[in-house]
């Protein structure tokens, strides 16, 4: 009974969903004030209703419904309680079904956070949030019901969740990555309401620009938590693999990245209108190509889902509908869009559109590896793949030039730098920058390495430079210093900025100076590791809630002194018989140290693959400060409704002071 | 002039579709069924661990029933099912041959070295060439050939215990029937 509810509250937010995209958009077109009301309260039922009908789902997780198909091949009645909950997205019906509830989450939060905007502008977007929910749920509805049942025989026991997903990791990673993708619809609904609605100017962008930063800043997050996640989990000490679904996360963010720097350009020079709509437009559409790339099995990757041709033609069909819709839109409606481009070659719009064409290349070039071999098999030219190598070879280069420009925007003016103003901010980091980067690999390793130069030099370029752009602003004209005087959307770009350093010098260190040893160790045996001794002592047998372990017990210790005991495992999942590798890792900001259990190898003694792994927890907190600046700005006054209303009025009176601005 | 412009995101996106759209009906894991039921073509190529420029060709896989695994260094995929791989290589109904695929002798090396290596012996095909003559699109893939040296299969992406009791398992049953038949 309970799941027929679930499936019948989401029927009735498919209703709300209609009633949505069609109601408020007559109220506009008829200048009737009541439905254009109504955008609100639908809302409000959306997200009601397919929110009473996630939680339906998750309570027939924790009460073992085994009847429920996608219970009974994603939980197990041993399997704890947190993890059953985890399971609602643990698979392909339940994670389209978290998706549609986030989309109506972001879609209830614009319409409660949206009072400053105008009504007819904010039910069009509520109008094409609830289109894109139409097609979502619709989608869920018909192609994967994660209420369909097993009548009459169902099974007593279920298939139990794929080990690799037992984890925490994976209980807030895709939730994260969700939200990320579902936010950047926000950013597309706004961008479609306005090429309807024909007005783009500057209060559109900033309407907009909280919402593009929130979407970002979840992505972020979610997608070093699946970084992390395969770090720990997989047992390969790797942390990044240019797979297929790992490439369709990181495309949209580096298209949303362009997308948060046009929209900061729109807002306050009123120019690059075009990019923020094609970018808003091209960011969306990488998420549902995104969707369709992962779900319908055209590429293979580890984490695909179930294939079925038919969730792929309708995926499909959903994109060329919105995708295929807004770019017509933009085509028939763009020619009204003014944007004037007054800046001159030393400016920061410049630096801004070189860092914009440098991320749209690259996200360009991921696409066409991700779907090279996709190219080549419909050509009818043969079958052949791209690896790791491709991708390293063309997104490395650019990304160094992308940080070169990432020093030099915060720090230059808009429009038009001052002659010697450029050389007098950049010429004293530029060389300390070189400076430290050069020093660095002696300090740390004692020879020289080019990588480490490189990467060090760039990840403290980019700190300096908005350490620099900090002090500048927060410098009063009488020579005191007011660091509250700098505003707070400035101070979330310099964290997120010094994010992207954080990961940058992760990267580097990882990349240049990690070990790897592989050993069969004996009881009593030990090994050194970059300095540290790696003494095995033996194994125990661990008994957890649903697998069984053979643990390694390792005592790792540095110059005689006890620094911890790993303890590395081998599980085996009682009900899919799987057998698991839990790596052993003790990190600390400088360094990690990693041990996975191979194979037994006879008697006691067993073959281990041992990682040193220098500043790799940076990388991940590098994503951790892009978001915590990203929602900093959010956070800055002057989102807020009253500065809105203020400044608008003062634009209405002289509209040459947003040109200042 | 410029209102063309603004249409070629839109026709660029009409294009992708078309791709997407033909992709759909493509199956990346199976292989261009012109191989399958056709003879190994043979080749000539230097044997992974040999240090004399060794070169192994088609009659060098022996057993009745031969896999041929295609894996590489870069490959993510190839090592989430390499420790199934060293399940199966003590199946004695198989033999199990690597093709270390466009990939580097060093890296391939010491890769077998640190996770065990589960092959008879791996070929090193650095240019890809046996790779294209029997199809392979990527790594991992698997191939198998039947005691007359006929392809029966070809399998693209990781195997794991699924797979293998699914698309392997019975293949192999059918081709040891076969097997008996022939020498009855």
């Amino acid at each position: 009974m309970i799941p027929e509810l679930g499936h019948f509250a989401l029927i009735i937010g498919l209703a709300f969903a209609l009633c949505l995209s069609i109601v408020p958009l007559i109220g506009v077109a008829q200048n009737n004030q009541q439905l254009i009301n109504s955008a609100r309260p639908l809302s409000f039922g959306l997200f009601l209703f397919v929110g009473i009908s996630i939680c339906l789902l998750a309570y027939s997780f924790t009460v073992d419904d085994f009847s429920v198909k996608y219970i009974a091949g994603h939980s197990n009645s041993l399997l704890p309680y947190y993890f059953k909950i985890s399971a609602v997205w643990g698979g392909h019906e339940g994670s389209m079904l978290f998706w549609v509830f986030a989309l109506t989450g972001w879609t209830f939060a614009v319409s409660i956070f949206s009072k400053q905007l105008e009504k007819e502008f904010v039910a069009r977007v509520l109008a094409i949030m609830g289109m894109i929910a139409v097609g979502f749920i619709l989608f869920t509805l018909l192609t994967s019901n994660p209420f369909e049942r097993l009548l009459p025989n169902f099974p007593m026991e279920g298939r139990d969740l794929n080990p690799l997903l037992q984890d925490i990791g994976l209980i807030i990673h895709p939730p994260m990555l969700y939200m990320g993708y579902v936010g950047f619809s926000v950013a597309f609904a706004f961008a479609i309401a306005a090429l309807m609605a024909g007005k783009m100017d500057a209060a559109w962008a900033r309407w907009s620009r909280p919402w593009t930063v929130a979407a970002w800043s979840f992505l972020s997050v979610g997608i070093a938590l699946g970084s992390w996640w395969a770090y720990y989990e997989l047992g390969w000490g790797g942390w990044w693999f240019w797979d297929p679904v790992e490439n369709v996360s990181f495309m949209p963010w580096l298209a949303g990245t362009a997308l948060i720097h046009a929209l900061a350009v729109t807002e306050q020079r009123n120019t690059f209108k075009h990019w923020t709509l094609l970018l808003a437009i091209f960011t969306f559409s990488l998420n549902l190509l995104g969707a369709f790339l992962v779900r319908s099995g055209v590429i293979t990757s580890v984490h695909s889902f179930a294939v079925d041709p038919g969730r792929g033609m309708y995926l499909l069909v959903l994109l060329a509908i919105a995708v295929g819709g807004s770019l017509t839109l933009y085509a028939i409606r763009a020619a009204n869009v003014s944007s004037p481009s007054r800046f001159t070659l030393y400016s920061r719009e410049n630096a801004i559109l070189i860092a914009m064409s440098i991320l749209v290349t690259a996200t360009v070039t991921i696409l066409l590896g991700t779907l090279y071999p996709l190219i080549i098999d419909a050509m009818g030219m043969g079958k052949i793949s791209v690896g790791a190598p491709y991708f390293n070879a063309v997104f490395i280069p650019m990304m160094i030039a992308l940080f070169l420009f990432m020093g030099i925007g915060p720090l230059i003016r808009w429009k038009k730098a001052r002659k010697g103003e450029l050389s007098k901010h950049l010429n004293k980091i530029s060389v300390f920058s070189v400076v430290f980067g050069a020093a660095w690999p002696f300090l740390f390793a004692g020879e020289f390495s080019f990588s480490a130069f490189v990467g060090m030099s760039l990840g403290c370029w980019i700190v300096l430079a908005v350490v620099k752009d900090i002090i500048n602003n927060a410098k009063q004209a009488d020579g005191s210093w007011k660091f509250s005087a700098v505003p707070l959307n400035h101070i979330g770009m310099a964290v997120a900025h010094a994010g992207i350093a954080v990961t940058v010098i992760g990267v580097t260190m990882v990349s240049t100076y990690e070990k790897e040893i592989n050993v069969k160790m004996s009881p009593g045996e030990s090994v050194n590791l970059s300095g540290y001794t790696i003494e095995f002592d033996g194994t125990k047998n661990v008994l957890g809630p649903n697998y069984s372990a053979i643990q390694g017990q390792i005592n790792v210790s540095l110059d005689g002194e006890f620094v911890t005991l790993l303890t590395p495992e081998q599980r085996t999942y009682k009900v899919q018989s799987m057998g698991m590798t839990e790596a052993g890792i003790h990190t600390t900001l400088l360094r990690d140290i990693y041990v996975a259990l191979g194979d037994p190898l006879g008697k006691d003694s067993w073959s281990m693959r041992l990682y040193y792994k220098p500043f790799i927890v940076w990388i991940w907190m590098g994503g951790f400060f892009m978001a915590i600046g990203g929602f900093l700005a959010i956070l800055s006054k002057r989102y807020r409704k009253r500065v809105l209303l203020k400044e608008q009025k003062i634009q209405q009176a002289n509209p040459s002071v947003l040109q200042e601005a | 002039m410029k209102s063309i412009i603004r249409f070629i995101p839109l026709i660029l996106f009409i294009l992708l579709g078309v791709l997407l759209y033909r992709g759909l009906f493509l199956n990346p894991q199976s292989m261009p069924s012109a191989m399958i039921g056709k003879p190994l073509p043979d080749f000539t190529l230097p044997r992974l661990q040999a240090t004399n420029n060794e070169q192994v060709g088609r009659d060098d896989l022996k057993g009745d029933i031969v896999l041929l695994n295609v894996w590489a260094t870069w490959c993510i995929q190839c090592k989430y099912e390499h420790p199934y791989l060293l399940n199966i290589a003590r199946d004695s109904r198989i033999k199990l041959y690597g093709l270390n695929f466009t990939d580097e002798r060093n890296a391939a090396l010491s890769w077998l070295k640190q996770y065990q290596d589960p092959y008879v012996f791996s070929i090193f095909d650095e240019q890809g060439a046996l790779g294209l003559d029997i199809g392979v699109f990527g790594a991992p893939e698997t191939f198998v050939i039947d005691h007359t040296g006929i392809i029966r299969k070809r399998f693209a992406g990781p195997i794991n215990d699924m797979v293998w009791k699914k698309e392997f398992l019975p293949l192999i049953e059918i081709i040891e029937a076969e097997m008996a038949e022939g020498t009855s």
